[in-house]
């Protein structure tokens, strides 16, 4: 019976995918900081998701307990080998969350120290992110002495490209969250940088794609040989269309459009390379059949998951919906 | 010799990462059920002091919070980066408690905490304080989950062992451990303390200068009300939970008491130097007759197993724990002798007004949160050399990593945590408490109270 853990794995790739657009606007949000530089600008990138960015990290907390509870033998397994990027992500999140905390109770000069640590620790973790993608694309190997599962060669050009299509599609992401959230001069100059920054992440994405089948086997069946090629025509033309909206709506200035377009990018490109390792949780020494718990006590949990979850998802639109609306300098949010 | 192996590394790194963590934890329980109190006080009086009281815990709390969020992320991942091995053994048994207080934790964070810290103009007052109480609820229910898990690792039940895997056969009653729930309560009374005490410290510190005096007398008559009731309650508690581990885990008691040889009518020891290496106490002081088996077995002549029961191998290291406990205790004690001053103080209208006590409060304030330490470095150093009592070894839960990724990591979090947490959190409390409440006119709540629509 696996039927019980592909849910379980379905709820895990669910909620890393609310982290990846959630938390993934929040990093991108600090990762513009270098090039927005006037401070009451900063406030009010900073005010926009003051009430829910320990909200958008949770969905982390949650995806790896997830793991944790469902698989603990690929938790164990990939948290051993992947040791030194957690140890940045772990740091980088710290030095992020608490530079959050610290920003605003700061005095004028100081307040700078603290936006230097909030962009610098959302770099940590996003470039330990990156690390993950690439690792996840390229699979992992086994030490020929003690069998244990570990990390392969860091450092190839599929890394680089995964890190930099990492940092510059959240930095997308936060820009048009923020292009959402502002207006005026602020909004103008998010819509210059978002519009350079998209060809940027096409790029990337490209030389991701045109890096990736050599490294893994298992994507080279998938995207080049023929059963496979109508999923990947489909990749293709979806992601180029939502592309070209997002460019439409830069160009025409319509600020609904770029934020829906690229959480549709970040959806079908996460299927894609998702799907892809189908059926390895740890790609591709481990199988999630493999790595499961016992049914029952899978079956309790979803009992809790099923509940909560959706209580969960109607909370956190609440609370998005609570603080909707435009932010500007007279309606920062403080304590 | 290899003295820095990665066991010992990543032993060392849990216990820093955890004891830096739980202060926060606890410290939010406490401050949000003072604040649970202090809002209904408010809805029910409208007297604006408790406004403003709430007004100004709600800023620590949400630093404090903050803090708590960000140093649990790391707990989380040390269970699979450091600890692989016992993730893989029990990962079945714990999983879904982890899961059940990631959820609860969850529920609070993604759609009350936000409410609760920046939703002043934004929602009404009836519904802000459904947001507090859920908070409140939220952080309860999840320390709950947590102290069962703990509590499976003392005292492992319902389970059953498949090849290397350990899976449960009864949720409801690992849920419901009984082990548990005077640990618990025994951890939430703590956090309580630890909070009234920070609470009357900074009241004392606003007397002693003599500003912000209304809402530092309400403060502190509040605060010394929770002591006088739960210092002794709490002293009660720790004597059930100290029963309940001398029946589960008798090396645990032996090594608290410093006492190697199995006795009836044993013994407590006020001090002494207890050795593993020579498998006894070097010096002993202050022998109270019959005190061992009074506290643990309830009765004068109960038998207390010694730690020569059990192979040196089998026993924890007895000195941290034989420390702690005392240490704890103390404390403990110290509390209780506070709260019959202050109380007598109070009740005798000199509390505001006596500089020596006002003094002595505010150097106060670390007790519970050192008590708080001391224990539970107790329950976990005396449950050694187990990860899981009886079951599975602290040296086979480790991961299979290298030593030097360990120190890597661990030179890492020390760095920012003694930065950040050591010493940014302090600096801003600081400020806070420094700065003081703010008046009440500047921070109106509710804007359509007074005329704007949300």
């Amino acid at each position: 019976m696996n039927t019980l853990a592909l849910i379980w794995l379905g709820l895990i790739a669910f909620t890393v995918m609310m982290y990846v657009i959630l938390d993934g606007f929040t990093l991108g949000i600090a990762l513009l900081f270098p090039w927005i530089k006037g401070s009451e600008e900063r406030d009010i990138m900073i005010s926009s998701v003051l009430p829910v960015w320990d909200g958008n990290e949770t969905w982390l907390v949650f995806a790896a307990a997830a793991l944790y509870a469902g698989f603990p033998e690929a938790f164990g397994a990939l948290m051993t080998a992947l040791y030194l990027p957690l140890m940045v992500l772990i740091v980088g999140l710290l030095l992020r969350g608490v530079s959050f905390e610290f920003i605003h109770k700061a005095t004028k000069t100081s307040a700078h120290i603290w936006e230097k640590c909030f962009c610098i620790g959302s770099c940590m973790a996003v470039f330990a992110q990156g690390i993950f993608v690439s690792q996840f694309i390229q699979g992992f190997s086994r030490d020929p002495q003690s069998g244990e599962i570990v990390a392969g060669f860091i450092g190839n050009p599929l890394h680089i490209f995964c890190i930099i299509a990492l940092l510059v599609g959240y930095s997308l992401l936060g820009s048009a969250r923020l292009i959402k959230k502002t207006e005026g001069s602020l909004q103008e100059k998010l819509f210059t940088i978002s519009n350079r920054l998209q060809w940027m992440l096409l790029s990337a994405l490209i030389l991701i794609g045109l890096f990736s089948p050599p490294t893994s086997s298992n994507a080279h069946k998938i995207w080049f040989v023929l059963p496979h090629s109508p999923f990947m025509v489909f990749f293709i033309l979806t992601v180029t269309l939502l592309m070209v909206f997002h460019a439409i709506g830069i160009k025409r200035r319509k600020e609904q459009v770029p934020f829906p377009a690229l959480v549709g990018i970040f959806v079908i490109t996460y299927l894609g390379f998702g799907l892809n390792t189908l059926p390895y949780i740890v790609p591709y020494q481990l199988t999630f059949m493999d790595a499961k718990v016992d049914d029952h006590a899978l079956l309790i949990m979803l009992y809790g998951a099923s509940v909560l979850l959706p209580l969960l998802l109607a909370y956190t639109f609440y609370a998005y919906h609570v603080f909707r609306g435009k932010i500007n300098a007279s309606k920062k949010v403080s304590y | 010799m290899n003295i820095l192996n990665a066991l010992l590394l990543s032993r060392m790194q849990f216990a820093f990462t955890m004891s830096m963590h739980i202060l926060f934890p606890a410290f939010s329980i406490g401050i949000i059920c003072f604040l649970v109190w202090m809002e209904g006080a408010w809805l029910k009086t409208k007297n604006p002091v408790y406004y403003q009281i709430i007004r100004f815990w709600t800023k620590i709390f949400a630093l404090t919070f903050g803090m708590g969020v960000v140093s649990g992320i790391a707990m989380e991942f040390q269970l699979g980066t450091n600890w692989a091995g016992f993730s893989k053994q029990i990962g079945s048994v714990l999983g879904p408690l982890f899961i059940y207080e990631v959820m609860s934790a969850f529920f609070v964070e993604a759609g009350f905490i936000g409410i609760l810290i920046f939703g002043w103009n934004r929602v009404g007052p009836k519904l802000h304080y459904a947001a507090t109480i859920m908070v409140a609820a939220g952080t309860l229910v999840s320390a709950y989950w947590i102290l069962s898990a703990n509590s499976w690792m003392q005292h492992p039940i319902a389970y059953t062992q498949k090849g290397n895997h350990f899976i449960s056969t009864d949720w409801l009653a690992i849920i419901f451990n009984p082990y548990n729930l005077p640990r618990y309560l025994h951890m939430v009374m703590a956090s309580w303390l630890s909070t009234a005490f920070v609470v009357t410290s900074i009241s004392a510190y606003y007397l002693l200068r003599n500003i912000h005096t209304e809402l530092a007398k309400t403060c502190m008559r509040f605060a010394v009300h929770v002591i006088i009731i739960f210092a002794p309650l709490q002293i009660f508690m720790g004597d059930i939970v100290g029963v309940n581990v001398y029946e589960h885990q008798p090396l645990k008691t032996a090594a608290i008491e410093g006492l190697w040889k199995t006795e009836k009518g044993a013994p407590t020891l006020i001090f002494a130097l207890p050795s593993n290496k020579q498998q006894k106490n070097l010096f002993e002081f202050g022998k109270i007759p019959h005190g061992s088996s009074i506290l643990n077995t309830h009765s004068y002549n109960g038998e207390i197993k010694g730690l020569l029961s059990a192979t040196p191998s089998e026993q924890p290291e007895v000195w941290p724990v034989f420390f702690s406990f005392r240490i704890m205790v103390g404390m403990g004690f110290l509390m209780f002798g506070y709260a019959i001053v202050a109380t007598w103080m109070l009740v005798k209208d000199q509390l505001f007004t006596s500089r020596r006590i006002l003094f002595a409060s505010q150097f106060l304030s670390p007790v519970g949160f050192i008590a708080l330490l001391t224990g539970w470095i107790t329950a976990e150093m005396g449950r050694q050399p187990w990860a899981v009592y009886g079951l599975i070894r602290t040296a086979d839960a480790v991961s299979a990593v290298s030593t030097h990724d360990v120190l890597i990591g661990f030179a890492l979090i020390i760095v920012v945590y003694v930065i950040i947490f050591g010493g940014f959190y302090f600096y801003f409390l600081d400020k806070t408490i420094k700065k003081g409440p703010e008046d009440v006119s500047v921070i109106q709540p509710f804007g359509f109270l007074s005329g704007d629509t949300p």
